[in-house]
């Protein structure tokens, strides 16, 4: 069964109806089947516009589940959301960026999602729907795992809302591969920064991904960094213990040792990189 | 079981309506389906090529509604009402005519399976940005994998898609040699019309799917296969090694076959065949091979090297004693004696791991049974090699098996050995059907061979004034379950261990080491590239005891004309390694200080260096005979036919051989109908490998070109100095201000259908080699040398590789442009061996774990052709295939060291590897 829904309503009815996997812009999905054909039900929600774009409301920013990184690129942003830019430029290529979505990549939730550190950063919430009605939480609860989300079979994940709170931040977002473009992090931060009138940092966030189940906040970090004068550089103040949220494993990729003693550098940088500093 | 439903690939197909290339279709389809199914399948838009289905690769790639994107990403639901652009529409679209005129132009397509994929993502670009920088083509393409060009070629050619030369014509009687022509198939390779392995699907074909093992090694035991075949609508049959008609046993090396078609009980690898199941396409793609009949008991298996050579280990191969496959040896002088008395003496151990071709297309073909014949038509580097193995499979006379390769999406010496061959034709063989398959790439990545995993160990010595005196090398290869090219391996290794210099004392010991892992086999070098990693940084180690200059140590120890090599041999004329070397000096000198000054001032955590090294490499087949045979045909209509065997595999070949065809004969290129490889056709070739067939077959097509001419004229008992005009239906002789025209349209024709049929075969003289490996391995040699200037980032560990200058001595320039496309490659294969290609058994056997360069990762290469005339080869020409990957990663290792003093045991140089190298030199340094 190969359901195309034109709206929302019809969306979440089709899925309370029986379990049906979600086809939004297939960059996950397709990869995940291998060489079988598909099997089982699908609802393939790449139709619905109503959950494509992004909006200003009073306190927050609504990013559609169905923007794609192509349209993050696009679109004019506030500069807390730069980071966010600067991941969609760096997600595989521009072939997946045309296609592959927002409420996709947070949905797969790989360990290596590039959507979720700059996003975690910031504090988003997401927002899930179901026929049962609607239901928000942080972004941070909504990962548990390694491809592992609170997302129930019959909800989708329709918008991300960024607090406009830091909206004026400076942001930044660095990832380590082994090559230049098609490529899965070693190690990847987001970081955004906010600077108060006598130049010292009124409020900091940092994330890394690819560096434990699900990308994580270094919360120690960022309360260490608040007062601090932005003037001589924020890079040095971050010491190994800040790491220690981090719990990297050895694959094909890199060692766990090495992810550690990189992701170091790479937080210095994206905080430097946040104030200017390269 | 499955359900009849799960089966059914048309059980949810709708009709779905979209336009392509401006024409508007409708399919039928299910809207789940694969967008690259439907286009290929339905529609027949086979220039969508599939390189992986996982957008790993850009193969794919399509407009949809003008923006790029990967076919095999999108449902074909999801393209109802859109606009899609194909390759095949491309030639409606300003831009896209403009950048398959400059890919042309440019020789920007070799072996093609990415061009198509390429072509679309620059177009979308060009159509929005006419004039884009070079990091903006590098952004529009880097979705786009290409595994033969190095990417230089493809970037120029986007960058110049708006400026255009004029037409090419083709070169006058002649003048075809050291032409930049654009390559005979290129037009197809443009259009995306070239039928590939998987672009042709016979009517009624069967699809097979392969059951494989799925531990390293295993017991098995079937369950009843009769009912699965009955229980299972739209299968018609599972064959085992007991279907197999004839020898269930093949390999590349006939005294060393090994390698069953189906494991008979118990399987060797990870990824080893054990039964085939054939049925309708759709049933068998649906078809979960977890529910196929059969029981797995694991066996304790042996993945390292050092547990398959204790001495009690468990044989892979009861008649192979101490899992040795085979051992090599070359021994000259006394190295021990001599390093004992060397003023300086250095020694190193290396490691490299595996490493896969990740041709952009994978294998596929299909055979079908013609009587008491069988025809296989499949992606193959080795027409007659294959020719002899399906017969042996099937136990027929090779005569009634015929092979018909397609174009090759990439080969590097994998397409040497059976893939898909053997499983369709024992299918067909039985059924009398059709029967066809393409690898995924999991099941490529699984099941072929790859470059062997290297251990060396080697010791070095020279004297005070930087004389080399002696080498001893050591070298185990992981030839894994059988022994596919693991015996080339072992046997090119000492040959070549010494790198291009004179060595007077020098022993060298290999060994093929069976284990239970994927057999590795030919990879562009033949483990040449490995212990050239070894070597190279030894001698970098050398030079820097003695205090010498790294590049005037080279100089200084390079072969002569007249210097032995290892095996003795005195090659007389053409060795034009100095050459190479001494056209780096003024570019060595300018990197080194450029490197030296960017050190100096830096102060955050980059640091640049400068690396060179040689490199050698023999031509042809071992010591062995590898002919060539070529037939030309002057047909009644005053054309010319070239059959000429040698498999295309995306390097030139089909020109190559046409150009020196053309000037031996002395007829213009365009007056040619090339007939290229078919066992039924075109007389054996050879393999495409071993860097011959510019000098193995373009000689015999030089030779027979040159029997032509000399037929010609003795028909009017002309001088051998007189000229041939090739007309329409006649030639012209003239001689001495006198012409005379042979109308050939009333001349007999032989029994191959010509007026005269000139057939001509080249084998390399050479000689075996005695026990110590003495003896004249090879005719020709081609040699090189590469420089490469790298960036490092300390903290991370991560290399940037910023330029490399490769100098090769090729004897003559057939064609720079195609020579140039094949350095660009090697240079781009060498930079991935060295920075970040590790294949690893059972982890990651798709692209985005395994990492081949991307556009992004290529520097700009500088070639700079040598013309040191071979004496053999044809117009002087060597071969330049497997010569242009060799010197690279060594080149790039030795930069490593340049910028920041470390040497990494094991290759390839990825960032953690580098950056615990650099803590550990830190470390060491502090305790001083």
């Amino acid at each position: 069964m190969y359901i195309k829904p034109k709206t929302l309503d019809e969306a979440v009815l089709a899925l309370a109806t029986e379990p049906a996997q979600v086809l939004s812009g297939g960059t996950d999905f397709y990869p995940a089947l291998g060489d079988r054909p598909v099997r089982g039900s699908v609802v393939d929600v790449s139709g619905l516009g109503e959950l494509r774009g992004v909006a200003t409301e009073a306190d927050r920013i609504r990013i559609g589940g169905l923007t794609t990184w192509s349209e993050i690129i696009r679109t004019p942003l506030p500069r807390c959301l730069d980071a966010l830019k600067a991941t969609a430029r760096e997600v595989g290529s521009v072939q997946i960026q045309n296609r592959g979505t927002v409420a996709g990549n947070l949905c797969n939730a790989s360990p290596a999602a590039d959507g979720v550190p700059p996003l975690l950063a910031l504090d988003a919430d997401v927002e899930l729907v179901s026929k049962a009605g609607s239901r928000r939480m942080p972004l941070a609860e909504f990962i548990v795992g390694n491809r592992k989300t609170q997302r129930r079979a019959d909800e989708l994940l329709t918008a991300v809302l960024v607090p406009r709170v830091v909206e004026s931040a400076a942001s930044a977002f660095v990832k380590l591969g082994a090559r230049r473009y098609l490529v899965i992090s070693i190690s990847m931060v987001a970081a955004a920064v906010l600077v108060d009138d006598t130049g010292r940092v009124a409020d900091a966030r940092v994330a890394v991904g690819s560096c434990s189940a699900a990308a994580r906040r270094l919360r120690e970090l960022e309360r260490e960094l608040v007062g601090a004068a932005v003037r001589e550089g924020l890079g040095r103040r971050v010491r190994p213990e800040h790491l220690q949220p981090l719990s990297p494993i050895d694959d094909v990729r890199a060692t766990a040792e090495y992810r550690m003693d990189a992701s170091l550098t790479l937080v210095q940088r994206a905080l430097n990189a946040c104030i200017g500093v390269f | 079981m499955a359900t009849a439903r799960e089966l059914d690939p048309l059980a949810d197909a709708q009709s779905i309506a979209f336009l392509v290339n401006g024409r508007k279709v409708v399919v039928t389809s299910s809207p789940s389906q694969r967008l690259s199914r439907v286009l290929r399948d339905e529609l027949g838009l086979t220039g969508t090529k599939v390189g992986c289905d996982a957008g790993d690769c850009g193969a794919c790639t399509i407009l949809l509604d003008g923006d790029p994107v990967c076919a095999c990403l999108m449902s074909a639901g999801q393209v109802e009402g859109c606009e899609v652009t194909t390759v095949e529409g491309l030639a409606h679209r300003e831009a896209g005519i403009r950048l398959q005129r400059s890919f042309l132009e440019h020789g920007a397509a070799q072996c093609g399976a990415c061009t198509p994929g390429m072509l679309v993502a620059a177009t979308a670009l060009i159509e929005k940005n006419p004039s884009p920088r070079e990091d903006e083509v590098m952004d529009a393409i880097g979705g786009v994998l290409c595994r033969c060009t190095g990417y230089r070629k493809i970037i120029a050619a986007i960058l110049d898609a708006g400026t255009l030369s004029p037409q090419q014509l083709s070169p006058a009687a002649g003048a075809a040699v050291g032409q930049r022509l654009i390559r005979l198939d290129g037009k197809r390779k443009a259009e995306g019309s070239e039928i590939f392995g998987a672009d042709e699907t016979p009517a009624g074909a069967l699809a097979v799917r392969v059951i494989r093992c799925p531990h390293d090694r295993a017991r098995f035991h079937f369950g009843d296969l009769a009912a699965f075949v009955r229980e299972n609508p739209g299968i018609e049959a599972v064959f085992t090694a007991k279907d197999v008609p004839g020898k269930n046993c093949y390999g590349v090396i006939p005294r060393f076959a090994d390698q069953p078609v189906f494991a008979e009980t118990e399987a060797r690898f990870r990824g080893e065949a054990v039964a085939a199941v054939v049925g309708e396409a759709a049933v068998i793609e649906a078809l979960d091979p977890t529910r196929f009949p059969v029981t797995w008991q694991e066996l304790p298996a042996l993945r390292e090297m050092d547990a398959a050579l204790v001495s009690d280990a468990t044989l892979v191969h009861a008649n192979r004693a101490e899992n040795v496959l085979v051992r090599g040896r070359v021994v000259r002088g006394d190295v021990e004696k001599a390093l004992a008395a060397a003023d300086m003496v250095v020694a190193g151990e290396y490691e490299t791991g595996f490493v896969e071709h990740a041709y952009i297309e994978p294998e596929a073909g299909f055979a079908r049974r013609v009587g008491d014949q069988i025809e296989v038509q499949a992606c193959t580097q080795s027409p007659y090699m294959d020719r002899a193995d399906v017969a042996a499979i099937l136990g027929i006379a090779p005569e009634k098996v015929r092979i018909i390769p397609t174009a090759v999406g990439g080969g590097f010496g994998s397409k040497l050995d059976l893939s898909v061959q053997p499983f369709v034709a024992v299918a067909a063989w039985h059924l009398r059907k059709p029967v066809r398959m393409v690898y995924s790439r999991n099941e490529s990545m699984v099941s072929t061979t790859k470059r062997h995993p290297a251990r060396m160990r080697l010791r070095g010595g020279c004297s005070r004034d930087g004389k080399l005196v002696g080498l001893d090398l050591v070298a185990d290869f992981n030839t894994g379950a059988y022994s596919s090219w693991g015996p080339t391996v072992a046997a090119r290794v000492p040959v070549h261990g010494s790198g291009p210099y004179y060595v007077p004392h020098y022993r060298a010991l290999t060994r093929a080491v069976h284990t239970n892992l994927v057999p590795a086999g030919a990879f562009r070098g033949f483990g040449v590239p490995q212990t050239t990693i070894a070597q190279e940084q030894l001698y970098d180690q050398l030079a820097d005891r003695v205090g010498m200059d790294r590049l005037e140590f080279r100089i200084l120890n390079a072969l002569d004309n007249h210097t032995p090599t290892v095996t003795g041999q005195v090659l007389g004329e053409g060795v034009g390694i100095r050459a190479c070397f001494e056209v780096l000096r003024p570019k060595w000198k300018g990197a080194r200080e450029a490197a030296a000054d960017f050190n100096s001032k830096a102060s955050g955590p980059l640091r640049r260096g400068v690396g060179v090294a040689g490199m050698w490499y023999g031509c042809g087949n071992t010591s062995l005979p590898n002919p060539s045979t070529v037939r030309i045909g002057l047909k009644r209509d005053g054309r010319i036919a070239l059959h000429q065997g040698a498999v295309d595999i995306g390097q030139g070949s089909n020109t190559i051989v046409t150009q020196i065809c053309a000037d031996a004969l002395g007829a213009p290129m365009d007056r040619f109908d090339l007939v290229s490889g078919d066992t039924a056709i075109t007389p054996d070739c050879g393999k495409t490998s071993a860097s011959r067939q510019t000098f193995v077959t373009g000689k015999a097509a030089y030779m027979a070109g040159t029997q032509l001419r000399h037929a010609i004229l003795a028909l009017a008992d002309a001088c051998s100095c007189a000229t041939v005009e090739f007309g329409d239906g006649a030639v012209v002789l003239r001689e001495d201000g006198r012409s005379r025209t042979i109308a050939l349209g009333e001349l007999p024709l032989d029994q191959h259908g010509y007026v005269i049929t000139s057939e001509a075969t080249f084998d390399p003289p050479t000689s075996p080699l005695d026990e110590n490996g003495q003896g004249t391995p090879y005719a020709v040699f081609g040699f090189g040398a590469h420089m490469a200037e790298i960036e490092i980032d300390t903290e991370l560990g991560t290399v940037r590789v910023l330029k490399v200058t490769a100098a090769h001595d090729v004897g003559r320039a057939i064609n720079p442009t195609l020579i140039e496309g094949q350095i660009e490659g090697g240079v781009a294969q060498g930079l991935g061996m060295a920075l970040m290609e590790e294949f690893f058994p059972g982890k990651g056997e798709n692209l985005h774990d395994y990492l081949i360069p991307s556009a992004g990762d290529i520097p700009p290469v500088e070639s700079i052709l040598i013309e040191d005339p071979s004496p053999i080869g044809p117009f002087g020409a060597k071969g330049i295939g497997e010569q242009a990957v060799i010197p690279t990663a060594p080149a790039i290792l030795n930069a490593l060291h340049d910028a920041v003093g470390v040497r990494l045991k094991k290759t390839p140089a990825t960032p953690d590897r580098v950056r615990s190298a650099i803590l550990a030199k830190r470390k060491g340094d502090a305790r001083g």
